[in-house]
């Protein structure tokens, strides 16, 4: 099972069982809804901007392991980043998992999401909450989906 | 024409077929030949899709090698082929439908194109605002939403029959539901998500007793069990190929033939017209009224070659086998604590669908399929269901006759494997 493993990272377990920044963010500026829906990943971002600085974020949401792990690693890899650093790191986490590039340094944990490449059925899982949140942090205001 | 005939060896009693059986059939489907993820594949998606017996592919392959024309349009030889082969097609249907008459049956791409026809060629012009259409809560997606446009086309209402935590109708309700104002009723003949065999006799004569006419989707039912329109009395039939082991893009809807004759065509263009001026247009007669256009001949031709191959084994053996499939996977689910179960119906088709506590399907889907076990995962096109069993999604392993009970155990070893990998 060494595939697996590689997908299924002891990080990416934890991060599921015990999801970071998870439920609701009160004093939220902005929050926005993603949804996948070929496979019915749903989850709510809310943010919390001081200028230009992500000051706070958190999520709810429901979804597998990869979505649930993706969306709870994000929230710590960006709280406190400015949005030219968010938009940076979304960037990387694209091409990480797109299989264009190997993990950037900023990437910091987030990189254990790399295993998601072999699997391209399950891409649209990992990079759900990205999405939301380049969207949120763009001032979309209607739901964001994959498809 | 491979493998399966009239030498078949002794059948396990009650069982349909034999362990052997089994085994000669697999050998006439190419696919399940191979290794998925270095293990030997053990397809269990047969629900989404079924695999084509080499029968059937062949079929295909010589109708383009040999005789590829269009029909009903030439005089050459090779369209006179491909038309008798067309029509006799058309012929197998009806027989294995049970039909009259083989004008009831109207070639089409799919069951959701069978279930589109009816609603905007015979429901459409008949309703008027507050009308009702009564559907139920188990209701493939393509059984909903052609009912949705045609309400909101016409101001009709579209009316839900509830079902029980078993996953079951409950007659009375049903009953309660039918009035007046019903115009139509259309059923899923078994649930593609839950497996229930739904007692359509009953809800049919039920519906009749208050001249409301019955569509059934049979999407799952064709493949699985033996289907007698004329015993059922059913007034719409519909069904899709691909799930009978015939190509993707064929279909058929059945209908009674007073019924089709009354009903205006659903789509305009060549095949469906008898003559065609500036003027006015004068239509063909039923099948041909609904066919508008070149059909999908090489479809249709091995459609009737998975007939052929089905009836040879026979429908009722297979319903009898895949139950023992179904049996098996229902024992080597009891006591498992942490496996949820979701369709539970006393009469059930070989559809297991189940959710792994505390692992979201996706994850089981993955997992099963990196053990060459492939299943679905997901809502299976009926968010409503999964709504009302409180599931974002389920893992779904569905049954055909050339599955074998060690794939069961397969799937069930594989399963044992997820709690490794997600603990």
């Amino acid at each position: 099972m060494s595939d697996l493993s590689d997908l299924y990272q002891e990080v990416i377990l934890d991060h599921n069982r015990n999801p970071r920044n998870a439920g609701k963010l009160p004093g939220a500026t902005c929050q926005l809804e993603g949804y996948n829906p070929l496979c019915g990943d749903r989850l709510t971002l809310y943010l919390r901007m001081d200028g230009d600085v992500v000051a706070d974020l958190r999520f709810e949401g429901q979804g597998c392991a990869i979505s649930i792990a993706s969306a709870s690693l994000m929230t710590e890899a960006v709280k406190g980043l400015r949005l030219a650093d968010v938009e940076a790191l979304f960037a990387g986490v694209h091409k990480l998992l797109t299989g264009r590039a190997e993990a950037a340094p900023n990437l910091g944990k987030v990189a254990v999401l790399s295993g998601v490449r072999e699997y391209p059925a399950r891409i649209k899982c990992a990079t759900l909450a990205w999405h939301t949140l380049r969207a949120a942090t763009q001032g979309e205001q209607l739901p964001v989906t994959t498809e | 024409m491979s493998g399966i005939g009239n030498h078949l060896p002794q059948q396990r009693p009650g069982s349909g077929l034999s362990d052997t059986d089994v085994l000669r059939i697999r050998q006439d489907f190419p696919i399940l030949q191979q290794q998925i993820n270095a293990h030997p594949l053990v397809y269990l998606d047969n629900a989404a899709t079924s695999q084509k017996p080499q029968v059937v592919i062949d079929t295909l392959s010589r109708y383009f090698a040999h005789y590829n024309a269009n029909v009903h349009r030439g005089i050459h030889a090779l369209s006179e082929r491909a038309t008798q082969a067309y029509e006799a097609a058309r012929d197998k249907v009806r027989k294995f439908l049970h039909a009259h008459q083989p004008e009831e049956i109207v070639f089409v791409r799919g069951t959701t194109e069978a279930i589109n026809l009816v609603a905007q060629s015979y429901a459409r012009p008949r309703l008027t605002d507050g009308d009702e259409i009564l559907i139920t809560a188990m209701e493939h997606h393509s059984n909903i939403v052609p009912w949705q446009i045609l309400c909101q086309q016409t101001g009709a209402v579209l009316r839900v029959a509830p079902i029980n935590r078993a996953g079951e109708l409950i007659p009375e309700a049903f009953e309660a539901l039918l009035n007046r104002r019903t115009r139509l009723v259309a059923l899923g003949h078994i649930s593609n998500a839950l497996g229930t065999i739904n007692p359509v006799k009953t809800l049919i004569d039920i519906a009749h007793r208050q001249q409301v006419p019955v569509l059934l989707d049979g999407a799952q039912a064709v493949p699985h069990l033996p289907v007698d329109v004329q015993a059922l009395d059913c007034d719409f039939y519909a069904f899709s190929g691909h799930k009978l082991y015939a190509p993707t893009g064929i279909g058929v809807l059945y209908g009674k033939k007073a019924l089709l004759d009354a009903m205006p065509p659903y789509q305009g263009g060549g095949e469906m017209i008898r003559r065609v001026s500036f003027s006015g247009t004068e239509y063909n007669s039923v099948p041909h009224k609904f066919e508008a256009g070149t059909p999908d001949i090489g479809g249709v031709i091995a459609l009737g070659a998975a007939i052929d191959y089905i009836s040879d084994i026979g429908i009722a053996r297979i319903a009898d086998y895949e139950q023992t499939l179904l049996a098996h996977a229902m024992a080597c689910a009891a006591g498992v604590t942490d496996l949820q179960l979701v369709g539970t119906a006393r009469h059930k088709a070989g559809i297991f669908s189940f959710n792994l506590a505390g692992v979201h399907a996706h994850d089981v889907g993955t997992i099963l399929d990196q053990q060459g076990v492939a299943i679905r995962a997901g809502h299976h096109c009926a968010m409503p269901v999964m709504e009302f069993f409180g599931v974002a999604a389920t893992a779904r392993a569905s049954f055909a006759f050339y599955n074998t009970h060690d794939e069961v155990d397969r799937l069930f070893a594989a399963i044992d494997q997820v709690r490794e990998v997600m603990h």
